[in-house]
């Protein structure tokens, strides 16, 4: 009936936050800055497990909304000032869900292969918009040259300039966000969408109107992937079509099955694990020359994963319970 | 008995060049069960799924409570509180008995765009998935996955999740199918005393049964309507027994 993350499970999530809050501590300004992009990739690709995980959406355009709310807090953004966090991040996210629901009314009245086309195509329409429009720098990509911060009276509270408050605002975020979605997902709203993934025949027979709670569901899921979006241009200040392209989308798709969909914490992992051995295989010092076909070792890992472990890498944390299950009934 | 809740008049449906269903008018009323039956074919699960919305008519009226419903979706007749359980089992299998029948239950709620308190913290919910696991006979398999579950009970988990919704009009489709003598005993037992306060229309292929629970009965043949009334005039119609029933009916203990 509830949806809650079992004991291992929160352990682990635990491990994973302690690990990433120590960071700062032990690591260099580029060591925050990777493990920044994790928890912003955590996020956007736990946005995408509440659709495809969660509502059996499989949106292939998803970096449509991250992209959209980077480009607003660069549009939003004045030349010399920081703006406003709070007013900055509630524009940006207003602006996603708005896109996100005249968007996702049309796409979501399609469904299996035509919902991955259509939301594909949508993506590339925003895409196309950025690139060949004058309004933010074009194909060039634009700057955020002051990034945003968070004045109470008078005092400076939160200046994301700096690389260890954008760390942490970002830690927050994923906490923030996770916790959300868990509770979306024990509530009424979040039961009737787990049960159109099932079976949303049977539910449209119980007398759901299933598209309103799957437009509701993908607007939800758009609003949290453009918090990634928002905090993904914070980073490098800078902003370029190519986050809203369908690499960014495939790339977010990746790390969810990776993890282990309709799981929420594998989206966590996946995204963490990707971009850990992407940093890995990118390193002259550690795979000396591949590292410049670092694809190629990417892709290796990939497939290795989807191959050996069923349910991505969650499904280590299943295997590892199992045995403790096997070993104890006998001993 | 206050006339028809629900009715069809003259309704037909075809795909293409061939019926399915042709003209057809019955009128169901409350604290009556209406068997349909009919040699495979006949129409009768086109019917069930006519009058759930499942399939809009090629032509005709379905009139419920006095109201037009014919081009209504199903989420919307199913609403208005017209239930129906399905012929291949139709469940959440993934998912705990409860569970199915709490997402039956749930959608009686004025709206479940509601995103913040748990599920669970619903009671007036919670008590009528537990009533409708308890008329179903269900109780004791409750935390069970509903895939793990014999197909027998996985039939009870049908009617369970029907019940949940608390409809006024029950369309079973075969609802015994599957089901061992003691549930199918079980199960008609319920059917009549449901019967009191609600309108039922039940296909059903086991004779026995049928002539357990009808209190009115209709034969199909290839779509159509071939005679309707009470099950003392079926068991002696000449042109029923001829076109359909013949000797299973007399073995049957007519």
């Amino acid at each position: 009936m509830v949806t809650v993350p079992s004991r291992p499970v929160i352990v682990a999530l635990v491990g994973i936050l302690i690990a990433l809050a120590a960071v700062p501590f032990v690591g260099d300004t580029y060591a925050i800055k990777v493990a920044t992009r994790m928890i912003v990739f955590a996020i956007f690709a736990m946005s995408l497990d509440l659709l495809l995980g969660y509502t059996g959406l499989v949106s292939f355009g998803h970096a449509a909304f991250f992209g959209l709310s980077a480009y607003m807090l660069h549009l939003y953004s004045p030349e010399y000032d920081a703006v406003n966090l709070a007013g900055a991040l509630a524009f940006c996210l207003a602006v996603t869900a708005l896109a996100a629901t005249l968007i996702g009314a049309l796409v979501v009245r399609t469904r299996g292969i035509y919902f991955i086309m259509v939301t594909l195509a949508f993506a590339q329409m925003l895409f196309y918009l950025f690139h060949d429009s004058p309004i933010a720098g074009g194909s060039d990509g634009a700057y955020i040259w002051v990034k945003p911060a968070l004045t109470v009276g008078g005092v400076m509270v939160i200046d994301l300039e700096s690389r260890e408050s954008l760390f942490y605002f970002a830690l927050g975020c994923l906490v923030v966000c996770y916790a959300l979605i868990v509770v979306v997902l024990r509530s009424p709203f979040g039961q009737v969408i787990q049960g159109i993934k099932v079976n949303e025949h049977r539910m449209r027979a119980l007398g759901y109107d299933t598209y309103r709670y799957k437009l509701v569901s993908f607007v939800v899921s758009a609003t949290i992937a453009g918090v990634a979006g928002f905090l993904f241009a914070c980073i490098d200040g800078f902003v370029s079509p190519q986050l809203l392209g369908w690499r960014e989308s495939g790339i977010g798709l990746v790390m969810v099955i990776l993890g282990g969909m309709g799981t929420l914490y594998g989206s966590v992992v996946g995204a963490i694990a990707f971009i850990g051995v992407e940093e890995i295989v990118r390193d002259r010092n550690i795979v000396g020359f591949m590292s410049e076909h670092w694809q190629i070792l990417m892709g290796a890992f990939v497939i290795l994963v989807v191959l050996l472990l069923r349910n991505g890498l969650t499904g280590l944390l299943l295997l590892i319970k199992r045995r403790r299950t096997a070993n104890g009934d006998g001993a | 008995m206050t006339g028809p809740v629900l009715a069809m008049e003259g309704v037909s449906k075809w795909f293409g060049g061939l019926y399915a269903v042709r003209a057809v008018s019955i009128a169901f009323e409350v604290g009556r069960v209406d068997v349909i039956i009919g040699p495979n074919g006949a129409g009768k699960t086109t019917l069930i799924n006519l009058l759930s919305g499942d399939l809009l008519p090629s032509a005709g009226r379905i009139v419920y409570r006095g109201r037009d419903i014919t081009q209504l979706p199903s989420h919307r007749i199913s609403r208005l509180g017209i239930g129906r359980s399905y012929q291949i089992t139709n469940i959440f299998p993934q998912f705990t008995c409860t569970r199915n029948v709490w997402l039956a239950a749930q959608s009686r709620m004025k709206s479940c765009m509601k995103f913040f308190r748990p599920a669970a913290g619903y009671r007036d919910v919670g008590k009528r998935v537990d009533r409708a696991l308890t008329l179903a006979g269900l109780t004791g398999r409750a935390g069970e996955l509903a895939a793990n579950i014999s197909h027998g009970e996985q039939r009870q988990l049908e009617i369970a999740m029907l019940l949940a919704t608390e409809p006024r009009v029950l369309l079973l489709d075969e609802p015994l199918a599957g089901m061992g003598p003691e549930e199918t005993e079980n199960i008609v037992a319920l059917i009549r005393q449901l019967a009191r306060d609600h309108c039922i229309v039940l296909i059903e292929h086991d004779m026995d049964a049928v002539f357990a629970v009808a209190d009115h009965l209709t034969v199909m043949v290839n779509g159509e309507v071939l005679e309707s009334g009470p099950p003392e005039q079926i068991r002696t119609s000449a042109t029923v027994r001829q076109a359909y029933l013949g000797d299973e009916l007399l073995e049957s203990g007519g």
